[in-house]
């Protein structure tokens, strides 16, 4: 789940890390109204995802009516595919560095990772490729954690001079936050030494794992919504994986690694595929609820039902899967190739109760399917 | 990592209903298994084994070599940890979703400990003929078969789909070893990769990736160095970037994880990297004969 640079922040406030004051507002007024209170101001549109300032997205506004101007300009803009709907209107900070700031999930490394650069404001791949003697990395063994000696060692040799104590406060805060909402990702860049020698996170991205939000739920509600369509949506309340494509071919299958595999082939015979649905793991006796949202989609023309099954009993998903073709009686033509766990009684159901015979290869079976959407 | 006869296994969460059926599958395959862990059902036996109240306990009364876990997500950290400080030898993490912070406690005690972790999100490992450890259709001969190909996947589905292209085309497995499709996984593709090399009973290798990480193209350095044939076959070409595929592990974000790095690294490695799994034997049998061409023509100048 990815938070937004305000909802970031306001983790971080919570945590008790300081941040620059700001306010959410949706329209110039409320912009004009948060200028009038805090001053000189930066308007930021609040979007999940980076490169805001390349699209035009903050604004500096030195009075009220400019801030209003700006909001104006950045409200309804689209950055990444994500209308503005929203600006943080926040202090104009008197900067006298720019630092980068991160912890994440190393998967080489299978521990955190602290980041530091004294390069702010730049991409870190960026940093890495031209500025690699301004960038620290340490990897962190998560049973012991990352405490002011691990920060202290990891700035040694850098430039930072008075900087130094708070740079390295603000890094074992980050590390803590990180750790204790479960954040795949919390990056600071830039992080600011203000005039007055205080360290501030000017931005602020944040992503916090999927897997762990059952025990977020204190800021799981900052989060970010998806950019879902009505059948994704459906999915999602269905506890499905299903991803909406453009293609006309629709696609149930089981299984991450076959649900992939099935639309390559229909890709490679030429065709489009519809969606991405796999009923594998826990959610192999979902074939019913499966087949109604794959139909749902209007652009399909033909179907292909692709099981594999090892965990996934494929007698139980094609019982589903029959027993909604029968309720649902679409007109389109299915073809089916069915594997693995509970084959011999899978392909017999198949047969008897619908008439129809089961491809042995799963290519010839995505062929016909292919060939049926044209 | 290759599972063996001769290796004693421990069921974690083997009295719930998904335990006990793979249990039942497992030992009728030939697996071994010593007991299980239940800490409300200790002292009872199930499936014909004992019950402990944890894996240490479990070791201490009869020992175990390799643990795996019918485990529920909030619940796999503990579990996994108490299978690794009770001294196990390989721990096979079925779960799907554990929280990735746990996951890298995990990680961080198995390496202390010395134990390799397969997985998390593994459908788990199979030596046709002699056992298998997890949620594979081992059972199943129009799927696996004993023979000498070496089968690395990230996925259950497609490794079954794979290993049922390899027998219909006439090759059985010396070693299926499911890695899973988390991102931080305990055994990467290269580890896999490294032990079926290293295998005598293995003279070629079928390497299943998908998109994601840089799992393949680390891999791709030993496919370089080794005279085994491998043929490959990456998933994912046809997915948008941007999205998370069904395995957490499956997202390719700007070149990282893409297809063509992945292809692109195998192929000047010298694998054959196919389109379609349907094609992956004839590469093989293409390849191996090569290998044999050479080796003979080497049998001949000595």
């Amino acid at each position: 789940m990815n938070f937004e640079e305000h909802a970031g922040k306001s983790v971080l406030s919570r945590a008790g890390v300081s941040v620059p004051q700001g306010r959410l507002c949706a329209s110039a007024q409320e912009a004009e109204a948060a200028a009038r209170a805090i001053g000189p101001v930066v308007v930021k549109a609040q979007v999940p995802t980076g490169k805001r300032g390349k699209s035009g997205g903050v604004k500096l506004a030195a009075t009220p009516e400019a801030a209003a101007a700006s909001a104006q300009a950045i409200l309804g803009m689209e950055i990444g595919g994500f209308p503005v709907a929203r600006v943080l209107v926040e202090e104009q900070a008197a900067i006298a560095r720019e630092f980068y700031a991160a912890v994440l999930n190393d998967p080489a490394s299978r521990s955190p990772l602290v980041l530091f650069s004294t390069e702010g404001g730049m991409d870190i791949e960026e940093v890495a490729a031209t500025r690699p003697e301004s960038l620290r990395r340490m990897a962190v063994d998560i049973r012991k954690g990352f405490g002011p000696a691990d920060a202290r060692r990891l700035l040694l040799g850098l430039d930072l001079g008075e900087a130094a104590v708070p740079v390295a406060a603000m890094l074992v805060d980050l590390y803590r936050v990180y750790r204790q909402h479960d954040a795949e990702l919390l990056e600071i860049n830039p992080l600011a030494l203000l005039a007055d020698g205080r360290v501030v996170p000017l931005d602020c991205k944040l992503t916090v794992d999927d897997a762990a939000l059952y025990r977020q739920t204190d800021i799981a509600g900052l989060g970010a919504k998806e950019p879902l369509s009505a059948l994704e949506e459906r999915g999602r309340a269905l506890d499905l994986k299903y991803i909406e494509l453009e293609g006309n071919v629709g696609v149930l299958a089981n299984g991450a690694g076959l649900t992939m595999t099935t639309m390559d082939v229909v890709s490679h015979a030429g065709g489009r595929p519809s969606n991405f649905l796999e009923i594998g793991g826990e959610a192999y006796t979902k074939g019913t609820e499966a087949l109604d949202l794959v139909l749902s989609n209007p652009g399909v023309k033909s179907l292909v039902v692709n099981f594999c099954g090892a965990f996934a009993r494929t007698d139980v998903m094609a019982g589903g899967v029959i027993q909604a073709w029968k309720t649902l009686n679409p007109t389109i033509p299915v073809f089916f190739s069915i594997h693995g766990t509970g084959e011999d009684e899978a392909v017999r159901m198949v047969r008897e109760e619908l008439g129809i015979e089961p491809y042995d290869r799963m290519e010839d079976a995505i062929s016909a399917a292919v060939e049926a959407a044209r | 990592m290759i599972v063996r006869k001769s290796d004693r296994v421990l069921v974690q969460g083997i009295t719930g209903k998904q335990g006990t059926f793979w249990t039942e599958q497992m030992q009728a395959y030939g697996t071994s298994v010593v007991g299980g862990v239940n800490p409300k059902k200790a002292g009872q036996n199930h499936c014909g084994v004992p019950i402990f109240a944890t894996a240490k306990e479990a070791m201490a009364n009869g020992g175990f070599d390799v643990s795996v876990m019918f485990i529920p997500p909030a619940a796999a950290r503990a579990a996994a940890i108490d299978a690794i400080e009770a001294g196990a030898k390989i721990v096979v993490c079925l779960t799907e979703h554990i929280p990735s912070h746990d996951v890298m406690e995990m990680h961080a005690a198995a390496a202390e400990h010395g134990t390799r972790i397969i997985g998390p999100n593994t459908a788990g490992i199979v030596t046709p003929g002699e056992g298998f450890v997890g949620i594979m259709p081992a059972f199943n001969p129009r799927v696996f078969q004993p023979g000498r190909v070496g089968v690395i996947s990230r996925s259950g589905s497609l490794g079954t789909l794979v290993c049922l292209n390899l027998v219909r085309g006439g090759h059985g497995q010396s070693a299926f070893l499911g890695i899973g499709g988390d991102p931080m996984i305990g055994t990467t593709t290269k580890d896999a990769l490294a032990a079926l090399i290293d295998d005598p009973g293995t003279d070629a290798i079928a390497l299943v990736g998908e998109i994601g990480g840089s799992m393949e193209e680390e891999a791709a350095e030993l496919v370089a160095k080794t005279d085994k044939p491998v043929v490959s076959f990456i998933a994912g070409r046809a997915s948008p970037p941007g999205k998370k595929m069904g395995h957490a592990g499956a997202i390719v974000t700007g070149d990282r994880g893409s297809y063509a790095s992945k292809r692109g690294a195998l192929e000047r490695a010298g694998a054959v990297v196919v389109d379609v799994p349907g094609d992956l034997p004839a590469a093989l049998d293409a390849l191996m004969a090569e290998a044999a061409k050479r080796s003979g023509a080497q049998r001949l100048a000595d």
